[in-house]
């Protein structure tokens, strides 16, 4: 039932899918999707191995006070998560949606 | 050791969603005396719900309605609901009680439990806006054979909700005897009864605003508890820590360790302490978390409740938003009850253990900064909490059945709608009797494994089928019904061999397999099994699934052809 939907629209879709803008539009989006997603992998991974092998470094005071440099970190990593997330809704509002929008108006979408 | 190994890394679990936190009370959930003004805010946010039920079942009368509240929620409202699901009576009493007692571990969890939000967007978000309509199963299947995707996908989501649900049950019925004073099976009918009230007339309309109400009475609870514990210490982060540092060393002090062992001790609670003790499992437990999440099928089912990819898009934004934000008040929560609560000893037993077990922490600082009235909030906040997410998770099984297993696969999409609803309410009530049935029966039983095994397999078998079926050409249906079985087995094995399961609950002596979380074999099994038996597949099916990627991507990508937000 998933396939009858849109059968009206396969030439749409040919059309589409053969356009050099849509396709150089959806390489760029797929590159900034997985740079976004290999940065806040990398950063989780990174941390959980920090954990597992050098537990005393995070517990290390800042200056002279008693947090210690693993507090930063840690909501560091949230508030990373919470940035990454904006910055991609930010830039696909901003340019992807807007450009897409252009490309399937000339296809007349 | 690795039965230690397994001990100490029980309390991740506390993380998840309720289940876990009813392991932590196992044993230690004595009842209190009954609660009223607990009792009648609960009642106060039963009745609202209700109404609301009402409400939407007034305006539920296609699948559409039934299925994704027509698909009018916006990106916002939509935000709330998923952050709503996420944000457990487990992760909100789980989390500070771990801080409470080890202090800095408990954030370690909090970022396990984010850092699969923006994943799930920069990957799948847009697409299965896209290429969706019902269950995650439309969008895993688009371009393959119907039938077997499907099946897979239906057994997926029946298994993950089943182990979900059972311990969100034993959950429920333990916090309702702290809480609340009442008996166990009492609750565990309350719980029953209420979920199939909201799913059964009210559909996703009523289960997204059961959701959204409930999200907004969390944060605002907490971030009042937050705000009180910070306005103590001047607004300050370090004297909040400081203090925190000083009760520990004080209490070690008296418990009668040297001085220097003393300061240590209170030292401690700012740094990583045992509970993750070898790389493999750290490893593995993190994957289960961050790929589990964007294979969960009550999570993937809400972005088909937003018109577009632009609101789905939004709808994870706000969620991480929200979801981060209630995870840091959470860590100021935990510091704020070691401080408030670890020192009074009016919340103490004669043995200095908390009153009503360790995962009070919060409900105990609730008083601290808000008196009985607070506390009465809190703790019917945390009760309405698991109901939400048990009406969400009847919701996306029953879809599962409906939708999947009678609609596409027996009546190979010629069901009509008002026949698909009768099955998916059917299911309801099944499910509902069986939830009930298995939290009476699982009542005194070690349920942390379940918690785990669900997010193992959403991890092992959702994940990596959702990802290859949207973004590899050469994914073909056999490699996605086969691969993605075999990756869900994988995880299933693994965890019954696993310590948790194998030395802790059966008790057969050590474990086959050492490690705790099997993710970290799991998930590539997963992988690997789809991507193998894609390659090897020679079937003629196998040419039309390839054949069928091209039109799947620009669809996905645009958003040509997609389910409009209202579909009659």
């Amino acid at each position: 039932m998933t396939q009858e939907a849109g059968r009206t629209d396969e030439a749409l879709i040919a059309a589409v899918g053969a356009d050099p803008r849509y396709i150089e539009l959806v390489a760029r989006r797929a590159r900034l999707g997985w740079w976004l997603s290999a940065i806040i992998f990398a950063a989780f991974v990174g941390y959980l191995t920090l954990i597992a092998f050098d537990k005393a470094l995070l517990g290390m005071p800042i200056g002279d006070g008693v947090t210690s440099i693993g507090i930063p970190i840690g909501l560091g990593l949230i508030l990373l998560a919470i940035a990454l997330t904006g910055l991609y809704v930010a830039y696909a509002n901003r340019h992807h949606d807007a450009q897409m929008a252009a490309i399937l108006k000339d296809h007349g979408a | 050791m690795r039965a230690r190994l397994a001990g100490a890394l029980a309390p991740v679990l506390v993380l998840m969603p309720a289940p876990a936190f009813a392991a932590a009370l196992e044993g230690e959930a004595q009842r209190q005396p009954i609660n009223w003004v607990a009792i009648a805010m609960f009642v106060a946010f039963v009745g609202l719900t209700l109404w609301i039920t009402k409400a939407a079942a007034a305006r539920t009368r296609t699948a559409s309605d039934f299925y994704t509240a027509g698909g009018g929620i916006s990106g916002f409202q939509n935000g709330l609901a998923m952050a709503g699901d996420y944000m457990s009576a487990a992760s909100f009493l789980g989390i500070s009680a771990q801080i409470f007692t080890d202090g800095y571990d408990g954030l370690i969890y909090s970022t396990g439990f984010l850092v699969g939000w923006p994943i799930l967007l920069f990957l799948m978000a847009e697409r299965l806006r896209n290429l969706g309509r019902f269950t995650f199963a439309d969008v895993a299947s688009y371009r393959f054979a119907q039938p077997p995707v499907r099946s897979f996908a239906a057994v997926s989501t029946l298994l993950v909700v089943s182990f979900y649900l059972i311990a969100q049950m034993v959950g429920a019925g333990q916090l309702i005897k702290l809480l609340f004073g009442l008996p166990y099976a009492v609750a565990v009918v309350i719980v029953g009864a209420l979920m199939m009230l909201y799913v059964l007339f009210g559909g996703m309309r009523a289960t997204t605003w059961v959701q959204i109400i409930k999200a907004v009475l969390l944060l605002g609870g907490a971030s009042f508890m937050a705000l009180m514990v910070l306005a103590q210490f001047g607004f300050s982060l370090e004297a909040l820590f400081a203090r925190a540092v000083a009760v520990k060393s004080a209490a070690a002090q008296a418990a009668g360790a040297t001085p220097a062992d003393a300061a240590a001790k209170g030292r401690a609670i700012m740094a990583p302490g045992g509970f993750i003790k070898d790389p493999v499992s750290a490893i593995s437990f993190g994957l289960a978390l961050m790929l589990g999440t964007a294979g969960l099928p009550h999570i993937l089912m809400r972005f088909f409740t937003v018109p577009d990819a632009k609101e789905a898009r939004k709808s994870v934004l706000w969620a991480t938003g929200w979801i981060g934000y209630f995870y840091i008040l959470t860590f100021i929560i935990g510091f704020g009850a070691i401080i408030l609560v670890g020192t009074d000893a009016g919340y103490k037993m004669a043995d200095g253990t908390l009153r009503g077990g360790g995962n009070m922490a919060a409900i105990h600082l609730a008083h601290a900064v808000g008196g009985n009235a607070f506390l009465g909030f809190i703790s019917a906040v945390a009760f309405a909490t698991i109901l939400a997410v048990v009406a969400g998770l009847t919701l996306s099984a029953a879809s599962a059945v409906s939708h999947d297993l009678y609609a596409t696969v027996l009546k190979q999409g010629r069901a009509n709608s008002a026949d698909e609803l009768r099955v998916s309410r059917i299911t309801t009530l099944a499910l509902g009797a069986l939830a009930v049935l298995l939290g009476l029966v699982f009542e005194k039983q070690n349920v942390a494994f379940m918690v785990s095994l669900a997010f193992a397999l959403a991890a092992s078998g959702n994940f990596p089928v959702l990802i290859l079926s949207l973004l590899w050409s050469g994914c073909t249906t056999r490699g996605a019904a086969w691969g993605g079985t075999i990756g869900l087995l994988t995880a299933f094995v693994l965890t019954l061999l696993s310590p948790a399961v194998w030395t802790t609950t059966f008790g057969l002596g050590p474990a086959p397999f050492p490690y705790s979380s099997a993710a970290i074999f799991s998930v590539p099994a997963g992988f690997i099994a789809i991507w193998l038996i894609s390659r090897l597949d020679r079937s003629p099916r196998a040419a039309v699934d390839k054949a069928g990627y091209p039109a799947q991507r620009v669809r996905a990508e645009t958003g040509i052809g997609a389910f409009a937000a209202s579909d009659h």
